[in-house]
């Protein structure tokens, strides 16, 4: 610890700090522009300049580390005429046009200009004029606002790792410029929005809806990949108008995905609003609930519980699911499932080490060494995958990979495709397990792609051994991590929403037999990555979920449901880690939450399921599993005894099916915004 | 300075490839760095690309070298906007420079500046119609004992007079070499009465 | 005033050649081998106690500065000339490279010595196209003959010598804008710390110095400290390259005692002021960072770091710039302030903002547009600019204008009065 005065108070700091981190710690506030505490340091704005006795010149406290006896002073009158003079030249050529801007109101300039300027202006020169830059759909650029902090430019240095942003020229006509003039690349632009402390960049998509006091803001989750970024959503007049990032260590730090920001419009689009039914001539028309659940009731009450199935679809709340388990439970149906088309996923809560990321998304830092297989973390969980980064960035840790997959923002080495490579790693003779052996905290991250092989149980079953042998699994460590790309899968395994009997039908089986007419009634859901060929005509489909996408396309029955803006409502993430979103504007029309809609039809066919609200819902569900019911609660594995060594490899190479990381689920299928987004990416 | 950026698409050249003289140069460059350092050839390389270029840096030069140094693109266009001496439009053969900084400027620069706008009939930031130069101000050289100086292409001529000045221009366009350096005859900054331009 | 013995850079204006033949006969590179054998700690307390300044223009004691590298090496070492000589009014680099190079050679290989730096580079400036010829034939000349190189002077010590060209930008001057544009960046400055003797050029110790300085170092470890410190005055030691420009008759670069009066200075190698002493206005004496000082205080000063600093300005780089009473002074300090800001890195913000607001203000100021009130606005703009950037650019562009407002506000004042009686006589 390194004592020093600060405004003649004593303060003690860590070894390593710097003199901005001392003077707030005793609670002297220092303006900034340029500096981000995630980012590296800059030093640029001025702004941050203390007085430091022994030192003639005002120092960047940002920039300057602490040390032993150093004497600052950040109330004095030449440290108030400094902020003064650098606040006048950020001002000078900045357009003071925040009437017309839409970061008024959450300003960093607008703010610091009201407490640390002069509050009148001694130029009466012509002001500097720049020209707009083409980031691409996201961003929409002011340019003649910036005050050249340099953050977007860091940021994209070092936490997006996209190399496409620069500031170009030099002195007073230095811009920020990007490289690529079809748009930015990388999935994380969104965040330079965030980090412009002016109106320089703005959400494009957003530009002109509303003022920030006139949001509604509701802290929430986003469910459009694996990993529940914490959110911020903002809405007015019942519509989300925007999503910003929230920080949480243990996920997204405090940045997001563009597809997490920007995919909202999607919710607009294409939504089911009323339950509809198919008529007679094979067209879907709208309906009353009553109707919808008249025609259902008629066919359950038809069939025996073997010709019934339901199937849980991977955006879907635990409430949802939980109820739908019930109710297929009081019907005795055991065809249930959560898990994608030809996935092979184990199931039994002996396993959960097989479908949990046990390292945890924190943990990724801890990690010096990773194999990846069979996955691609860039475009199924991009905030992960900036972690990656962050510990290359940091340590230049060796990555590698089997199976190949795109290019991301940290070298990959690709070791090749073959599955006899695992094999080789496990006998000990293959050349990275020179890296391996000097490894004391290895991460193996395994992706969907390995369960849709049929040998995907041998290839866990290596990989545990491997890990074993390699110090992956200890007290401190558990270094091999499921990475799950959708958003609630995690909650269908841990509730067992899944074939539990050898008699029980899978995904798969459900599907087929669905085709075949044997299965004559199935609930689908939410699920919209069905792809029915033929449906059979003694075979009725319910569909329930908020989008009109593909799953709704051939249903006989659509209850319009909520999406996750629209419900409070849990979700467990691909760590296991149980989070609630809430609601921050009503389901669309006479769509209801889904939950209710299944508790409805539950008593419309006398099975009335023990629940009247979500309290008594939610009590229901803490009989599963108390942690379920916790907010950041972390499910956790009780071993490590995933897969099995013994079963033998195929030939076949394992590959990687490229996620479409913009249009990877129906909400963000509906949206334009990410619709541009691919163009803007086809376009590079 | 004016804000410097590429020149417009219709100016630049569809590709760019170093001839063969010059990709054995840049394996020389390259090697005068530490072995992981290649960075450190970028300015040299831009160099090589403009004289390569009629002494102008095109983008598609920038894109080459970024390539051969590994160097992400918008990090060769921040140090090619930075630097004053890399011309991102072309230029005529003649590159006249005319330092105009206080020291220059004292010793009757603008009375050169005068002398080059005469002759070329053309302003600053301007090239003559037969492409043969191109008018530029410049900071400080430093020869400021020499003063004032110009710069044309890589020469210094220095100790200039009005009419030396225009015996220079007029040398150019006849294709003859003039003596560079001190236009007054005398060697290099020895003190000698210097009549002022 | 220097005696003929005394004189370290006997071809200063080239009549003799550069070449590695005419060098050793001028007794460059004469047993530098037994230099060498003497070592490091040898060559920094010789330095020290010779009481050499830095001569790029800060004045910073050489030996101490070289003495800051770590002692244990653990990285590699580098020893990095700063040969971006763009100061105006600055011309003695130039002179040193095209017509001593190997003066400098031969020091720089001593500095490598004495920080245990197995690599050097010369980052000469962009335009200086034939300096850099010369430099590199001589350096190749150093090569070959075995001075540099594996072994160099057959010592056991190996030493490396980059030439590296700029490309046109006067903050590379700035030490640390220097080693970012070697590492193949734009040159924009470093925040400090870390100083450069800890994390330099990639990140490795390194040493900056200017050419002069390390040009003189052979000569004086050959002649001795005392030698050296036996010139000039306590503090202000040794022989100096001054640069005479402007209003002089005999501009020129010379070699003199540190501390010479500048009134012999300019009498005795300049010629004499243009229209004689009484003609002088005011001179900036040690490159356009310097504010400027009147005719009256140049009638006695002394021309070394301590008497000028005393005066309120510096020696700088010794780039003296003469303005006789024909002099716009307003206009020759206005093309000073254009300089600056086009030299700004843009980088830091009142650097970048504040040097196109006071050249824009001084550019008002020519014509006398402007009121009394604007010239308190303008040294507040440059009170603002100073002491506030990451560098020191924001001062050197701060400094001259206002020392003119120090020393000339009256010539400021009767412009904008002219001005106004102008405006009233066209009205009439």
């Amino acid at each position: 610890m390194i004592k020093l005065l600060v405004d003649g108070q004593e303060v003690e700091v860590e070894e390593g700090s710097t003199l901005m981190q001392a003077c707030e710690k005793n609670g002297a506030e220092i303006p900034r522009f340029c500096f981000h505490d995630r980012l590296s340091i800059a030093g640029n704005c001025r702004m941050c300049l203390v007085e430091l006795e022994g030192s003639p010149k005002p120092v960047a406290s940002c920039a300057m580390p602490a040390s032993e006896g150093m004497k600052i002073i950040t109330k004095s009158s030449s440290v108030k005429k400094a902020r003064e003079g650098v606040m006048e030249f950020l001002l000078i050529n900045h357009p003071l046009d925040c009437p017309i801007c839409d970061q008024g109101g959450e300003c960093d300039l607008q703010d610091q200009a009201l407490y640390y300027g002069r509050g009148m202006s001694r130029f009466e020169e012509d002001k500097r004029a720049v020209d707009n830059k083409p980031f691409g759909p996201l961003i929409k650029t002011t340019m003649t606002r910036c005050i050249h902090c340099t953050r977007c430019v860091r940021f994209m240095d070092e936490v997006a790792g996209v190399h496409e942003l620069g500031a170009v020229g030099r002195g007073e006509d230095m811009e920020i410029f990007s490289s690529s003039p079809s748009g930015l690349g990388g999935e994380l632009n969104g965040n330079i929005i965030d980090l412009c402390p002016v109106g320089a960049l703005t959400s494009a998509p957003y530009a002109f809806k509303a003022r920030p006091w006139e949001l509604d803001k509701v802290n929430s989750i986003d469910v459009l990949d694996g990993l529940g970024s914490a959110i911020q959503i903002g809405s007015k007049d019942g519509e989300v108008l925007r999503v910003l990032p929230r920080l949480n260590e243990d996920i997204n730090e405090e940045w997001i995905s563009d597809k997490t920001r920007f995919a909202i419009d999607g919710l607009k689009n294409q939504r089911l609003d009323v339950p509809y039914i198919r008529n007679s001539s094979g067209n879907l028309q709208k309906c009353s609930w009553e109707q919808a659940f008249q025609l259902m009731a008629n066919r359950v009450s038809k069939i025996n519980s073997s010709e019934i199935a339901g199937l849980a679809g991977n955006q879907m709340c635990l409430e949802s699911m939980v109820s739908l388990l019930d109710l297929m439970k009081s019907l005795n149906v055991d065809n249930l499932d959560c898990r994608p088309r030809n996935s092979n996923m184990p199931i039994s809560h002996n396993n959960k080490a097989s479908w949990l990321f046990n390292p945890t998304i924190r943990g990724i830092e801890e990690s010096d060494l990773i194999l990846m297989i069979g996955t691609e973390p860039r475009y199924e969980a991009a905030m992960l995958d900036a972690r990656i980064r962050k510990v290359w960035l940091k340590n230049k840790i060796f990555i590698a990979r089997i199976g190949g997959g795109a290019k991301s923002t940290y070298p990959i080495n690709e070791i090749g495709n073959d599955p006899s490579i695992i094999d080789s790693i496990y006998r000990g003779d293959h050349s990275f397990n020179k890296k391996l052996i000097k490894s004391s905290k290895p991460l193996f991250i395994i992706g969907q792609n390995i369960f849709t092989r049929s040998d995907s149980i041998g290839i866990l079953g290596r990989i545990r051994e491997i890990a074993k042998k390699h110090n992956a699994f200890n007290d401190k460590w558990n270094g091999v991590g499921i990475l799950q790309n959708t958003a609630n899968i995690v909650a269908g395994l841990e509730i067992g929403f899944v074939p539990k009997l050898k008699t029980s039908l899978n995904t798969n089986k459900i599907l087929n037999n669905f085709e075949n007419g044997k299965i004559k009634f199935l609930w689908s859901l939410g699920r919209d990555d069905l792809d029915i060929n033929n449906k059979n005509a003694d075979s009725f489909l319910v569909y329930q979920g908020h989008h009109g996408d593909k799953g709704a396309e051939l249903a006989d029955v659509i209850l319009p449901g909520s999406a996750y803006t629209e419900k409070n409502a849990t979700y467990i993430n691909t760590e296991g880690r149980v989070q609630n979103a809430y609601a921050a504007v009503s389901p669309p029309g006479s769509a209801k939450e889904d939950w209710k809609i299944i508790r409805a039809f539950s008593s419309y066919i006398d099975k009335t399921l023990p629940y009247n609200n979500l309290e008594e819902l939610r009590n229901r569900i803490s009989e599963i599993n108390n942690g379920l019911t916790t907010e950041n609660f972390l499910i956790k594995a009780e071993n490590n005894d995933i897969g099995d060594p013994k079963t033998s490899l195929l030939k076949e190479e394992i590959t990687n099916e490229k996620l479409n990381f913009f249009m990877s689920c129906n909400i963000s299928r509906a949206s334009e915004t990410m619709a541009k987004c691919i163009i803007t990416q086809q376009g590079k | 300075m004016s804000l410097r950026m590429p020149a417009p698409k219709e100016v630049q050249p569809k590709s760019f490839k170093f001839n063969k003289a010059n990709l054995d140069k840049i394996n020389f460059i390259i090697s005068k760095y530490p072995s992981d350092r290649q960075a450190s050839a970028l300015l040299p390389l831009l160099d090589l690309a403009q004289r390569q270029n009629n002494n102008w840096l095109p983008l598609e030069a920038m894109n080459e070298v970024a390539k051969i140094l590994s160097i992400p693109m918008i990090k060769v266009l921040e140090v090619a906007t930075f630097y004053s001496m890399f011309n991102l439009a072309p230029v005529g053969k003649y590159l006249v420079q005319i330092c105009g900084t206080t020291p220059c400027w004292l010793r009757g620069s603008d009375k050169i500046t005068e002398a080059c706008k005469k002759k070329l009939g053309i302003n600053y930031g301007e090239t003559t119609q037969d492409n043969q130069f191109t008018l530029m101000e410049v900071e400080c050289l430093g020869a400021c004992s020499n003063a004032p100086m110009v710069q044309i292409n890589d020469t210094y001529y220095e100790d200039l007079t009005e009419k030396s000045m225009t015996g220079i221009l007029n040398d150019l366009a006849k294709g003859k070499k003039p003596r560079k350096g001190p236009q007054s005859g005398r060697k290099g900054s020895e003190p000698q009465i210097i009549k002022e331009a | 005033m220097i005696a003929k013995q005394d004189i370290i850079f006997n071809d200063i204006h080239g009549h003799l050649g550069s070449s590695l033949k005419f060098s050793e006969k001028r007794g460059d590179w004469d047993n530098t081998k037994n230099l060498i054998s003497k070592g490091s700690d040898w060559i920094i307390e010789q330095v020290k106690a010779s009481e050499l300044r830095g001569r790029g223009g800060a004045g910073f004691p050489t030996g101490l500065k070289w003495s800051f590298m770590p002692k244990n090496k653990t990285k590699p070492h580098y020893i990095v000339v700063n040969a971006d000589e763009s100061e105006p009014g600055t011309c003695k680099d130039r002179e040193i490279m095209r017509n001593e190079p190997h003066k400098l050679i031969e020091g720089i290989l001593l500095a490598g010595v004495a920080m245990k730096a197995n690599h050097g580079f010369i980052y000469i400036r962009g335009e200086f196209v034939d300096e850099a010829k010369i430099l590199n034939k001589a350096i190749n000349e150093a090569y070959d003959k075995g001075y540099i190189g594996k072994n160099a002077c057959k010592s056991g010590f190996d030493f490396e010598l980059t030439l590296h060209r700029g490309a046109g930008a006067y903050i590379c001057g700035e030490e640390t804008a220097l080693l970012e544009s070697l590492e193949g960046k734009k040159g924009q400055p470093r925040l400090k710390p870390p100083f450069p003797a800890n994390a330099g050029l990639y990140g490795c110790p390194t040493t900056v110095s200017n050419v002069e300085t390390v040009a003189v170092v052979p000569t004086i470890l050959r002649r001795g400290a005392e030698w050296f410190s036996g010139i000039g005055n306590k503090n202000n030691t040794g022989t100096k390259l001054f640069c005479l420009s402007g209003h002089i008759n005999k501009p020129c670069v010379v070699e003199e005692e540190m501390g010479i009066p500048l009134k012999e200075l300019l009498e005795k190698y300049g010629g004499g002021v243009k229209g004689g002493w009484a003609n002088l206005m005011a001179v900036i004496p040690g490159g356009s960072s310097t504010p400027l000082i009147p005719s009256k205080v140049c009638n006695n000063v002394l021309m070394d770091f301590d008497s000028l600093k005393n005066e309120g300005t510096g020696l700088g780089t010794a780039g003296v710039i003469v303005m006789d009473k024909s002099t716009d002074i307003i206009k020759a300090i206005w093309r000073l302030s254009k300089f600056y800001k086009h030299e700004s890195c843009g980088q830091c913000t009142p650097c970048r903002e504040g040097t196109g607001w006071v050249m824009r203000s001084m550019e008002k100021l020519i014509y006398g547009h402007a009121e009394n009130h604007d010239i308190d606005i303008l040294k507040n703009v440059c009170d603002q600019i100073e002491g506030h950037t990451i560098c020191a650019l924001g001062d050197a562009a701060a400094w001259p204008v206002q020392g003119l407002i120090k020393h000339f506000r009256y010539v400021l004042e009767d412009r904008i009065k002219d001005y106004k009686n102008n405006v009233l006589k066209v009205a009439e």
